[in-house]
């Protein structure tokens, strides 16, 4: 079998141990290349229809456009959208872009403890209400026990150690020693309470096999991946004042997968870009294993 | 496109697994530009020899920084195909990782240390290899530079472990002597070592088999869920799962065991394709059927050859858990997509690893590799590990944990194929057409000495010998037997009665005509029973007497000692009875004889018998 139509299978796979084994299971959608592809492997799994509500943790300060673009696919394909944020962090201004605090604790408070409190149901969630457009706070406040999140093993060093159902414990934390064996498409799908499991669907995947996929399936993407004229588009996306674009003539999605076969950027990191990577050696490290993706 | 290959490293820590990475991976040109040289300085620099295992630091140290290629997956090409590298530590405590990554390959290398030679691990990873499925293996006698390339070092140890092997029923013809370190045999022939006429490591990838014809075996498929999105205005119902082994095609029969149910491939579904008429081993697939039969998840879909079914297997299973695995502990146990409660009904025997030797032991052991006869609570369906091994294993969890994992070397005592209430081949309606009568269920209910009984009798032999088919199931009668263990509290009366409406219920489909007479003193009960049967089936017949009367005649001395206290419970005295309010006939045994209420009842079913 061809290998990308491999990797779509086993994606689909997992997806749907995932919606049967999790009674609240979600999927988280950072409108990046590598989750919109997620979304897309879901559309596949269920035959058109996304059975459970995609989550975005919302800092406010995302590249403008995102959002947008977040709420046109959510109405074009009726997915059930829910979306979180530090409420708090946000209104007393505790942010780096308003100088008060550092790259990593901003990340800290804008995506860690925004993620889990809204995983847990401990702070308001938003849903997307389909009849009038707008969001309204849920209803619901139950926990998710099962978290479908993105990751890929060859961005970074913590995530080629992750296993594609890996558990969190109660504090939302990762014990990277001590993670149960995982063969034979079976999966960890027993867990104690008050933990969840996060899902990776797109573990094997490398970043060139995501935007060869994208081609191949004509996936909606949204433009700020493609250079718009000045010579610079994003590789990876991110809070507009900590992502950097990389330079970059590509205009559309073959032009990308184009520009990574010929290895311009086999010696530079994808999230290069994402300037809290680089604070305090290790920091995404350590972000990961308080729960950030 | 060229073929990937997963290819897993494993062997005995410092038998140099990382070496051989490191040596594939140079002398294939592999690594990213540069690199190989710049190692080899930093090497000089810190005055210290160069090792090729250095390259797979280098690469690791990189990775953390997020560039380059992830080291637990390194690539490199030959000709043929794309191979990529799961890297497996060696390291006792990392088992479980290489489990993990060495269950996804499909080729392996094992490394073993010609000076050092034959070590634990050496035969643990070949025993883990073989039980998670790994055919394709090759063996790697390495650092044949510090034996000074003596063929009969290298033939001691092809000799041993060839013996290890056979005794765990596997085989390799691939015993290369390399040294990582010099490069000898790894990417091309060795001068020092002539007297191999073999392949060298790369050859003998290249030599291994691509993807298992996995599309020319029988069609398994197990179902991971039947989806319905009606919310959303789409009237499919669809049978979802990945096929791990052959075809199906629209229009083939398909059945699911264990259920044993049957129906016909109405259609493959796929999102965004219309028009596809078939699927095959490795896609996550969907189809219709013709007709709505009620499957789940858990269940196994299958063309033609069935799979087995039974709820006792003998199993090879090796352990990773913590806590040794007990027998008389339950576990769980998944398979496919099916799950059940198991436990080890007996351990045969353990393999020690460390000393090449079978033992005797009470519990299985981390890392322990075992056989035994494990006992399921529900029927699973599954078949022989060396049939088809991607539906002849499972994994065991122990709490919340994945902790051991098993092939299926036998199915014992099956259980017979339609175990479950299916549809079968038979209706109630053909069995009643046969029997040229009705199927039904004549309830008699009252107090005790009503009369129910002597009724229920009277109608019984008159419908004999009207050359029907009948049987009377008599309240007390079954108390003797079948519920013998209850007493008369109200919620073991429920019980008594919701086990005779069963039983009722078996009859009547059978197409028999049933009797039941009992107190049955709760409506509740009694409409459970109805339902139960059958409303159009049921007919609830009301023996009256007042307590009184019932109570003068104590045909069986009850009521006197109920009265004295002697039992307790009872009905009219000391427990409640119901009266019905929609019985079908009433018969008052102070008015009528038996003779007379037979003839009531009989006019009451004449139509139906």
């Amino acid at each position: 079998m061809e290998h990308l139509k491999k990797l779509e299978n086993d994606s689909i796979h997992i997806l749907r141990e995932a919606y049967s084994e999790f009674k609240n299971l979600c999927m988280l959608w950072s409108i990046g290349k590598d989750s919109t592809v997620m979304l897309w492997l879901a559309r596949k799994a269920f035959f058109g229809h996304v059975p459970f509500p995609l989550v975005h943790i919302d800092t406010h300060f995302k590249i403008p456009k995102m959002a947008e673009f977040r709420d046109n696919l959510a109405r074009d394909w009726n997915l059930d959208m829910i979306y979180g944020e530090n409420k708090k962090a946000l209104s007393e201004r505790n942010t780096f872009p308003d100088g008060n605090t550092s790259r990593l604790k901003c990340c800290q408070y804008l995506k860690t403890d925004a993620l889990k409190n809204t995983l847990n149901g401990k702070w308001p969630r938003y849903r997307m209400n389909h009849e009038t457009g707008k969001y309204e706070i849920d209803k619901s406040n139950e926990p998710f026990t099962g978290v479908i999140v993105g990751v890929r093993a060859d961005e970074e060093g913590t995530r080629s150690k992750e296993r594609c159902f890996s558990p969190r414990d109660i504090n939302n934390e990762w014990d990277i020693s001590e993670q149960p064996p995982e063969f034979w498409n079976q999966y960890k799908t027993d867990f104690a309470p008050g933990t969840h499991v996060r899902i990776h669907p797109l573990l094997d995947w490398t970043e060139l096999n995501i935007w060869e996929y994208i081609l191949r399936e004509n996936i909606p993407i949204i433009f700020l991946y493609f250079d718009q004229g000045a010579g610079k588009r994003y590789r990876s996306l991110g809070c507009a004042p900590c992502t950097m674009p990389v330079n970059s003539t590509a205009k559309n999605v073959s032009d990308i997968v184009e520009e990574l076969k010929t290895g311009k950027f086999s010696n530079i990191a994808e999230r290069s870009g994402r300037e809290q990577d680089k604070e305090d050696g290790g920091g995404l490290e350590e972000l990961r294993k308080g729960g950030y993706m | 496109m060229k073929e990937n290959m997963s290819v897993t490293v494993v062997g005995h820590v410092d038998h140099g697994k990382s070496t051989i990475i490191g040596r594939l991976l140079a002398d294939t040109g592999s690594l990213p530009e540069g690199k190989l040289e710049r190692v080899k300085q930093n090497c000089r620099k810190n005055a210290k020899p160069f090792e090729y295992a250095f390259l797979l630091d280098a690469l690791k140290d990189e990775q953390q920084q997020g560039i380059t290629i992830d080291s637990a997956r390194c690539f490199f090409k030959t000709r043929k195909r794309k191979y990529i590298i799961i890297d497996s530590p060696g390291h006792i405590e990392f088992v479980k990782n290489m489990v993990t990554g060495a269950s996804r390959a499909q080729a392996a290398l094992l490394v073993i240390d010609a000076y050092e030679g034959i070590k634990e691990n050496s035969r643990r990873h070949g025993y883990l290899l073989s039980m998670l499925g790994i055919k394709q293996i090759c063996i790697l006698v390495n650092k044949m530079d510090l034996v000074s390339y003596r063929k009969k070092a290298y033939e001691d140890i092809v000799r041993e472990y060839k013996e290890f092997l056979s005794s765990i029923d596997l085989t390799s013809n691939c015993y290369i002597p390399v040294s990582g370190a010099a490069g000898d045999n790894i990417v091309s022939s060795s001068c020092r070592t002539k007297w191999y006429k073999g392949p060298t490591v790369l050859e003998a990838l290249d030599l291994f088999d691509g993807e298992a014809p996995l599309k020319d075996k029988a069609f398994r498929m197990p179902v991971q869920g039947v989806y319905k999105f009606t919310k959303d205005g789409d009237s499919r119902r669809i049978i979802a799962g990945t096929i791990l082994t052959g075809k199906i095609s629209a229009g083939d029969e398909v059945f699911f065991y264990p259920s044993g149910k049957k129906s016909k491939v109405k259609s493959i579904e796929e999102f965004g394709r219309k028009n596809v008429t078939s699927a095959s081993a490795g896609h996550a697939a969907g189809f219709t059927l013709t007709e709505q039969i009620y499957v789940k998840r858990g269940e196994i879909a299958a063309v033609k050859d069935k799979p087995r079914v039974s709820t006792r297997i003998k199993a090879g299973i090796f352990w990773l858990g913590k806590k040794p695995m007990e027998t008389n502990k339950r576990y769980l146990l998944k398979l496919g997509t099916a799950k059940s409660g198991m436990f080890i009904e007996r351990i045969d025997k353990i393999m020690d690893t460390s000393q090449l030797t079978y033992k005797k032991k009470k519990r299985i052991d981390r890392h322990d590799a075992a056989e035994c006869i494990i006992k399921t609570e529900k029927a699973l369906a599954f078949d022989i590990s060396r049939d088809i091994s991607d539906t002849g294993r499972f994994v065991i969890v122990d709490g919340y944990d994945i902790c051991g994992g098993g092939i299926i070397k036998e199915a014992l005592e099956e259980v017979p194929e339609n175990i479950v209430w299916n549809e079968g081949k038979i209706s109630y309606e053909e069995r009643c057409r046969q029997l040229r009568q009705k199927g039904i269920v004549v309830w008699f209910t009252g107090l005790s000495g009503a009369g129910k009984s002597t009724i229920a009798a009277e109608l019984e032999a008159e419908l004999f010998g009207r050359g029907k088919i009948v049987y009377r199931l008599d309240g007390d009668n079954v108390r003797y037997f079948l519920n013998s263990d209850l007493s008369f509290s109200k919620s073991h009366r429920n019980e008594n009665i919701r086990r005779l409406a069963e039983i009722a219920a078996l009859f009547k489909d059978a197409g028999i005509i049933t009797l039941v007479s009992a107190i049955s003193p709760y409506r509740e009960m009694r409409d459970f029973a109805r339902r139960k049967v059958g409303k159009k089936e049921f007919v609830e017949v009301y023996v009256k007497a007042s307590l009184k009367t019932c109570e003068k005649r104590d045909t069986k001395g009850l009521y006197k000692k109920a009265r004295n206290g002697e039992i307790k419970d009872f009905t009219g005295i000391s427990a409640p009875y119901e009266e019905p309010d929609k019985a079908e006939i009433v018969i008052n045994t102070e008015k009528i004889e038996a003779g007379e209420a037979v003839d009531m009842i009989l006019e009451y079913l004449r139509y139906d018998i």
